[in-house]
C-alpha cells in the first residue's frame, strides 16, 4: 500500500479545526499503547494524566501557573514563525530575561517599593528582547542560520545563569545549594486567591498577551504583514514590507514575552532565581505553537493542554510509578501526530494499494 | 605517552561523534532534505548502542544496535516530512524532543549502570610509528569508521550515478522527478543514511567517550553537526576539517578546566601567566566556548552571501509533491 | 483521417485523462506518422501538456491505449518512454542548475554509460547539428537557447524515433529558431517523428506536415497546416473569434516624458543574474514603450529596478521630472506608479491568500485612506477592501470559482487579469508591466492588451517587457530590446523589422544595429 498526497486548491477549513483534535485524539491511542508496554493500565495511566490533575482546586492552580510560561512564550514565537523567522532559542531568552529582571531584588535588595514589580517585569521583557536581537542580528547583517544560532544561545543561557546562582549572585546564607536569596514582597507577584492556591496574576500577562497578539494579527496590516512576508518574502517586498525589519520585530516580540514568562515564574512560582530555571519551557512551547495551529487563541488552550502533561506526569508518578519523563515523551508524539494532521489542511490523501498500480491515476 | 599525544587522543574521541553526525546530515541535506532531527536521532543511538551492549555483552553489537535505532528513528521523520509534506523544520524539532523524550524514558534504568567500552584495535607495526602511530592506528572502531565514510561519501557523490541521482534530486526536485527519477525513494535513503550516522554518533558517546548513559549526554552535539554542514558547505573533506577543530575546542577547554596550575610552575613566566589567567575563567564560560565557537564559525561562513547561495542544496528544506 | 502514406509510428486511442472533476483530457484520438512534424496546436489549458506527459509517462491514463509502432504499450514511467525511442524536449523544470551539461546528460540515459564518454559523444553530436555546447560546462552559467541546446542534444544521444517539443521556440531570438527548424528538418529527413507542440501559428505553417488542434481537453480538429490560413488555424484552436485588439490610427502627439532612466546600471545580486549596464530610456505620457529580449536577459533586474524592490541612486530614475531611484516601491507607487510583474504566483499575488488580501498586498499603501482605519494601529477595513475587490473582478471579468478564493485557485488568465485590474483600478500614470500574457489563454491576452492600450490612451505612460514579439508588434508604439543587461533602440513599431529586433536580440551586432538604431530612433522622435 502507499500512501499519495495531492494539494487541495483550496485549504480546508474542516481541518483547520479538527486536526489538533485528531492529533490529540491520537496521541491518547498511542499513550494507551506504551502504558501497556510499560505494563501498566491504560485507563488508569490516562486517567491520573488527563484527568485527575483537574479535580482539584490546588491542582488548577498549578496548572495555571504551568500554562502561564508556555502560553506567553508560544504567542510570540507564534508571531515568528507566521514570519518565517526561527527562534528556537525561547529557552534562552526567558532565562535571560529571568536574570534581567531578578537583578534589581537580587542586587538592590533594599529597593522595595510598588514600582520595583513593574520595574522588574520590563527589565525583563528588555533582557529577553536584547538576548533575542542577537541571532535577529546576525540573520539580517550576515546571513546567519537564526535556528543555529538562536539554539546554541540557550546553552550559553543556562551555563551563565548557572554560574550566577553559584557565584556572584549565591545567596551567602544558603548554606551550599546554588540560588539567589529569596526575593522581598515588593519583588514577588501577588497571587490570585491565596486561600486556595499558589496561581497569580502572571496568567492575566499571558491571556492579554494572547489577546492583543490575536487582535494585531487578525486585524491589522502589521498582522497583513506577517503573514505576507512568512508565506512570500518576494511578495513581500513587492508590497514593500522589509523582510529585515520583520526579523528584528518577531525577535524581539517573542524575546520579550519569553523574558515576561522568565521573571514571572521567578518572581511568582519560585521567588528566587536557581539553577534549575530552564525547565524546557521554551522547547515545550514550540508545541503548543503548533497545537495552537499559529495561532494566539489557539495558544491559549493548547498551553493549557500542554501544562496538563507536565501535571500529569507528576500525578502518574505518584500514583502509578511510571516515569515522569513519559511527560517529554507525550509532548513529543504530540507535536509530530499535530504536525502529521496539518498536512490534511492542505493536501487530499489517498491510500492507493500495489495491486493497482497500474490503474493507479484514476 | 606525552600529554600532547594524549591531549590529542581525547580531541580525535570528541570529534568522532560530532564526524559521524554531520557526514550523515550532510547526505541527507544533499537531496535536498533539512533534517534538524539529528539531536534526537543521536540520543537515541547512545541509548540504544547503551542498551544492546548491555543486553549481549558485546559492544559491536551495541553499535550497530545504536546505528539501526538511528536510522529507524529517522523514519519518522521522512515519513512525516516526505510522504506528509510537513514543514521540515519543525518536523526536525519534534524529532528532537522526541527523541531526548524517549531516550530518557529508556534510559532510567541505566543510569549509574557501567558501560561495556568499545576496546581499540591496534593495528601491528603501523601503531609503533613515532607520534602518530599510537594516534591514528590505535583507535576505536567506530574512529576508522568515520574517516573511512568522509571518503566513501565524498566518492559516491562526485564520482557515482548513484551519488549524481542524489545530487539532481537536491538540486531540483521537479526536474529529476520529470526524468523519472523517484524522488521519494532517493530522499528516504539519505535521511536514512543520515538517521544511520547519526546514531553511530551518539552510539560513540555512550560506548567510547563516557562508556556510560547520562540524560540528555549529548547535550547539543546534534545541533553542532548541523552547523558543520554548513561551516563545509556541503563538501564532505571540509567536514572532517570542522569536526576536528570542534574537537580540539571542546577538549582544550575541558583540559584548562582540569588544569593544575601547580605542576606548571616549571613553565617560564608569561606562559604560566598566561594560564593561571586562563584558569581563572569560571568553568561555567570555558563551556560555553563549543557554543560560542558554532556561532562565530557560522557568521564567518554564511556572510559571504555569494558563495553560500552557490553550494546551498537549491532544494533544502522544500517538500516536494509531483503536480499534474 | 490518416493524411499521407507514412506508416504510423504512434497512435493513440480514446485516451482520457481526469483530475478529480477535471477532464483535461477527453477521449483524445492522434496519429502520427513516421518521418513527419506534427503539431499539437491549443491554448494555455488545451490538454496539450497533460497528453504529452501521458506519452512520456509522467502521468498514467485515466483510460483509452496508446499504440507504438501498431502494439498497444503501457509507458509506466520516462525511462520506459526512453527505452521505446520516445524522447522529450521540456519547456521548463527539467535541468539541474548546478551540475554540468555532461552531468545532465548523464542523468537522464539508463546504466553503463560513462561520464568521459558521455561527454564525448554530447559535444560530437552537437557540433554535428550545428548546436554547439561544452560537456563541461555548468547549466546555471547557460543561456536559455543553450539550455535549449541541452535538451535536445541529451535527447538525441538516446537515438528516438519520436521526439516530442513543448512549446521550444519560445525562448528564442527568431535567429535561433531558424537555426532550430533547420535542425528539426534535418532530424525528419533522418526519419525521425517530430511532435510539436505549440500556439505559435506562423511557424506551424512554415514547418509543419500535419497539426492535430485541442481545445478544452478534445480534439477539435486535423488538418495540413499548409493548406490552411493563420486566422482558419487560430479561430480552430480558439473556438470562438477572439476580439481584435482596437488602437487608434492616427498618431497621439507624444506627451511629456513621464518615466526617464538615465545610464542605471546595477550588479548582479546573485551568481544566477545579469548585471544591468547603463541604462537609458523615457516613456512619454500617451505611450507604449515595448522591451523585446530573450528572457534572462536582465528583464527582471531591469523591473525590479524600475519598481524600486531593488534601490538605485536617486537620479538613475525619475518620474514625472522627479528623481525616485532612491525611493522603495510604495513611495514610487504614492507617486503614481504601478507595477504587473511577470511571476503571478509569487511575486504579483500570494498563491495562499486570498483576492481580497493580494488586492491590500499591492494597494495598501497607496490607498491608505481607502482600506485603513485608526491611523497608526492601521486596522484593515476589511469591508472597503472586498467591495473594491469585487468592482476589479467585475471590470475585468475575472471568473471564480467562490466568492474570494486564494489566488492559486485561479486560473493563469483569470489571476493576470485580476492583478492587471488591481493596478489599472488606481488609473496610474506610469504603468511597467512585464510580461503581461505570459501563459494566457487567447481571450485573457485580448482583454489585457486592450487594457494597455486604453490605459496610454488616456494619457498615462507604459512600458511593457515581453518576449513575445507579436504582442509587441500589436500593442507597442515604440520598440527596445534587451540583450545582456543592455538596452538598445530598434526605432518605432512601424519602422522596426523582425529581423533587426531579431539580431539585437541575439546580441550579434549590438553595436553597430544599436548605433543605427539609436541615430533612427532620434529621427522618429523628431518627426
Amino acid at each position: 500500500m502507499r500512501i499519495e498526497v495531492s494539494r487541495r486548491q483550496m485549504p480546508s477549513r474542516a481541518f483547520a479545526y479538527l486536526s489538533p483534535a485528531i492529533a490529540l485524539a491520537l496521541t491518547m491511542v498511542l499513550g494507551a499503547v506504551v502504558f501497556m508496554a510499560l505494563g501498566k493500565s491504560p485507563t488508569a495511566a490516562l486517567y491520573s494524566y488527563f484527568i485527575e490533575p483537574l479535580t482539584e482546586t490546588w491542582s488548577l492552580h498549578e496548572l495555571l501557573i504551568k500554562a502561564t510560561p508556555l502560553i506567553l512564550i508560544s504567542v510570540g514565537l507564534s508571531v515568528c514563525y507566521l514570519s518565517n523567522n526561527w527562534n528556537i532559542g525561547a529557552e534562552g531568552q526567558y532565562l535571560m530575561g529571568a536574570v534581567a529582571g531578578s537583578a534589581i531584588p537580587v542586587l538592590m535588595p533594599e529597593f522595595q517599593s510598588f514600582i520595583t514589580l513593574p520595574l522588574m517585569l520590563l527589565l525583563a521583557m528588555a533582557g529577553g528582547a536584547a538576548y533575542a536581537a542577537i541571532p535577529a542580528f546576525l540573520k539580517t547583517r550576515f546571513n546567519t542560520n537564526e535556528i543555529l544560532t538562536s539554539l546554541m544561545l540557550v546553552y550559553v543561557a543556562q551555563l551563565f545563569v548557572d554560574w550566577l546562582v553559584r557565584g556572584p549572585w549565591r545567596n551567602p546564607q544558603g548554606f551550599s545549594f546554588p540560588g539567589t536569596i529569596t526575593f522581598n514582597d515588593y519583588a514577588l507577584l501577588p497571587e490570585i486567591f491565596p486561600a486556595s492556591g499558589r496561581a497569580n496574576f502572571g496568567i492575566l500577562f499571558a491571556l492579554v498577551a494572547a489577546l492583543l497578539v490575536w487582535l494585531m494579527l487578525r486585524k491589522t496590516m502589521k498582522g497583513f504583514e506577517i503573514r505576507v512576508l512568512g508565506q512570500n518574502p518576494r511578495a513581500g517586498r513587492f508590497a514593500g514590507f522589509s523582510a529585515a525589519k520583520m526579523t528584528f520585530f518577531a525577535f524581539l516580540l517573542s524575546g520579550a514575552l519569553a523574558g515576561l514568562a522568565g521573571i514571572i515564574e521567578v518572581a511568582g512560582a519560585v521567588q528566587h532565581l536557581n539553577e534549575k530555571l530552564s525547565a524546557g519551557y521554551g522547547f515545550a512551547a514550540i508545541i503548543v505553537v503548533f497545537l495552537g495551529r499559529l495561532n494566539p487563541a489557539g495558544a491559549v488552550v493548547a498551553g493549557l493542554v500542554l501544562a496538563l502533561t507536565y501535571l500529569g506526569g507528576e500525578a502518574a508518578q505518584i500514583s502509578l510509578q511510571i516515569s515522569d519523563k513519559s511527560a517529554r515523551v507525550f509532548q513529543g508524539m504530540l507535536l509530530f501526530l499535530v504536525l502529521a494532521s496539518d498536512t490534511l489542511i492542505h493536501y487530499r490523501i489517498r491510500f492507493v494499494t500495489s495491486g493497482a498500480a497500474a490503474q493507479e491515476a484514476n | 605517552m606525552g600529554m600532547f599525544e594524549a591531549i590529542l587522543l581525547t580531541v580525535f574521541a570528541a570529534a568522532t561523534p560530532l564526524l559521524l553526525a554531520a557526514i550523515g546530515e550532510l547526505v541527507t541535506e544533499r537531496s535536498g532534505v533539512l533534517n534538524l532531527g539529528v539531536e534526537g536521532m543521536m540520543i537515541m543511538g547512545a541509548v540504544a548502542g547503551f542498551a544492546f551492549a548491555q543486553i549481549t555483552g558485546n559492544p559491536y553489537l551495541g553499535a550497530l544496535g545504536g546505528m539501526v535505532a538511528g536510522a529507524l528513528f529517522s523514519l519518522l521523520f521522512a515519513f512525516l516530512a516526505i510522504t506528509l509534506v510537513t514543514n521540515q523544520v519543525a518536523t526536525g524539532l519534534a524529532l528532537t524532543i522526541l527523541g531526548l523524550g524517549l531516550s530518557g524514558l529508556w534510559g532510567e534504568a541505566f543510569i549509574g549502570v557501567p558501560g561495556v567500552k568499545l576496546t581499540p584495535i591496534v593495528i601491528p607495526l603501523l601503531s609503533d610509528i613515532p607520534l602518530i602511530g599510537r594516534l591514528f592506528f590505535a583507535q576505536d572502531i567506530l574512529f576508522y569508521v568515520s574517516i573511512a565514510l568522509v571518503f566513501a561519501v565524498s566518492w559516491f557523490l562526485f564520482k557515482t550515478k548513484a551519488g549524481l541521482i542524489l545530487r539532481s534530486v537536491g538540486d531540483s526536485h521537479g526536474s529529476a522527478h520529470a526524468l523519472g527519477i523517484n524522488v521519494a525513494r532517493v530522499r528516504y535513503l539519505a535521511v536514512m543514511f543520515g538517521g544511520a550516522c547519526a546514531g553511530l554518533g551518539g552510539a560513540h558517546l555512550s560506548l567510547v567517550y563516557t562508556t556510560q548513559w547520562i540524560e540528555n549526554m549529548t547535550a547539543g552535539r546534534g545541533w553542532i553537526a548541523l552547523a558543520l554542514v554548513v561551516f563545509a558547505s556541503w563538501r564532505p573533506l571540509r567536514i572532517l576539517l570542522g569536526a576536528y577543530l570542534f574537537g580540539a575546542i571542546t577538549i582544550l577547554q575541558l583540559h584548562i578546566q582540569a588544569l593544575n596550575l601547580s605542576d606548571l610552575e616549571f613553565l617560564p613566566a608569561p606562559i604560566y601567566g598566561l594560564m593561571s589567567v586562563l584558569k581563572s575563567i569560571p568553568s561555567q564560560f570555558l563551556s560555553s566556548l563549543p557554543y560560542l565557537a558554532t556561532i562565530v564559525v557560522l557568521v564567518l561562513i554564511s556572510r559571504n552571501r555569494r558563495l553560500t547561495l552557490i553550494n546551498t542544496p537549491a532544494m533544502l528544506g522544500q517538500g516536494f509533491v509531483p503536480d499534474r | 483521417m490518416t493524411g499521407g502514406s507514412a506508416a504510423t509510428l504512434l497512435e493513440v486511442r480514446g485516451l482520457t485523462k481526469i483530475f478529480g472533476s477535471l477532464k483535461a483530457n477527453d477521449s483524445l484520438d492522434l496519429k502520427i506518422g513516421k518521418g513527419e512534424i506534427h503539431a499539437l496546436l491549443g491554448e494555455n489549458g488545451a490538454g496539450k501538456s497533460t497528453l504529452v506527459k501521458m506519452l512520456y509517462g509522467s502521468l498514467q491514463p485515466s483510460s483509452g491505449e496508446i499504440l507504438w509502432k501498431g502494439e498497444p504499450t503501457v509507458i509506466r514511467n520516462p525511462s520506459t518512454a526512453r527505452t521505446l525511442g520516445i524522447g522529450m524536449v521540456f519547456q521548463h523544470f527539467s535541468l539541474f542548475e548546478s551540475l554540468t551539461v555532461a552531468d545532465n546528460i548523464v542523468l537522464s540515459l539508463g546504466a553503463g554509460h560513462t561520464l568521459e564518454q558521455v561527454a564525448r559523444d554530447a559535444e560530437r553530436l552537437s557540433a554535428e547539428y550545428g548546436l554547439p555546447l561544452k560537456a563541461d560546462s555548468h547549466i546555471g552559467d547557460l543561456s536559455v537557447g543553450e539550455r535549449q541546446r541541452v535538451e535536445i542534444v541529451r535527447c538525441l544521444l538516446q537515438d528516438p524515433e519520436l521526439i516530442i517539443l513543448d512549446e521550444p521556440t519560445s525562448v528564442l531570438t527568431p535567429q535561433e529558431a531558424e537555426n532550430l527548424f533547420v535542425t528539426l528538418k534535418r532530424l525528419r529527413d533522418e526519419g525521425r517523428s517530430i511532435l510539436y507542440i505549440s500556439h505559435r501559428l506562423e511557424e506551424v505553417k512554415v514547418m509543419c506536415d500535419r497539426a492535430t488542434i485541442l481545445r478544452h481537453g478534445r480534439v477539435v480538429g486535423e488538418c495540413d497546416p499548409r493548406q490552411e490560413t493563420a486566422a482558419s488555424l487560430a479561430s480552430l484552436m480558439v473556438g470562438s473569434d477572439v476580439a481584435e485588439v482596437r488602437r487608434k490610427a492616427a498618431d497621439r502627439a507624444a506627451g511629456e516624458v513621464l518615466l526617464d532612466i538615465r545610464g542605471a546600471s546595477l550588479p548582479p545580486a546573485t551568481p544566477f543574474s545579469i548585471a544591468l549596464k547603463d541604462i537609458s530610456m523615457q516613456v512619454r505620457a500617451g505611450e507604449i514603450v515595448g522591451i523585446a529580449g530573450v528572457a534572462g536577459n536582465g528583464q527582471s533586474e531591469l523591473f525590479n529596478l524600475v519598481s524600486g524592490e531593488v534601490a538605485s541612486r536617486a537620479d538613475a530614475i525619475s518620474m514625472r521630472g522627479e528623481a525616485i531611484g532612491n525611493l522603495g516601491i510604495n513611495e514610487r507607487r504614492r507617486k503614481g506608479a504601478a507595477f504587473v510583474p511577470e511571476e503571478r504566483l509569487g511575486h504579483g499575488a500570494v498563491p495562499g491568500m486570498t483576492l481580497t488580501d493580494n488586492l491590500l498586498l499591492a494597494r495598501h499603501a497607496s490607498d491608505t485612506v481607502a482600506f485603513q482605519r485608526l491611523g497608526r494601529l492601521g486596522v484593515i477595513w476589511s469591508d472597503m477592501v472586498t467591495q473594491a475587490t469585487k468592482r476589479i473582478c467585475d471590470e475585468m471579468d475575472v471568473r471564480k470559482s467562490a466568492e474570494n478564493p486564494v489566488a492559486s485557485a485561479l486560473s493563469g488568465g483569470n489571476l493576470q487579469k485580476f492583478i492587471m485590474g488591481r493596478e489599472l483600478d488606481r488609473q496610474p500614470a506610469v504603468l511597467i508591466v512585464n510580461q503581461p500574457t505570459w501563459g494566457v489563454d487567447a481571450g485573457a491576452a485580448s482583454r489585457i492588451r486592450q487594457a494597455l492600450i486604453d490605459l496610454a490612451a488616456s494619457g498615462s505612460a507604459v512600458l511593457v517587457i515581453s518576449q513575445d514579439l507579436d504582442e509587441i508588434f500589436e500593442v507597442c508604439d515604440r520598440i527596445l530590446v534587451m540583450h545582456d543587461g543592455r538596452i538598445a533602440e530598434a526605432g518605432s513599431a512601424a519602422e522596426a523589422t523582425r529581423e533587426k529586433i531579431g539580431l539585437l536580440m541575439g546580441g550579434a551586432h549590438t553595436e553597430r544595429v544599436a548605433d543605427n538604431a539609436t541615430e533612427t530612433g532620434e529621427g522618429a522622435h523628431a518627426h
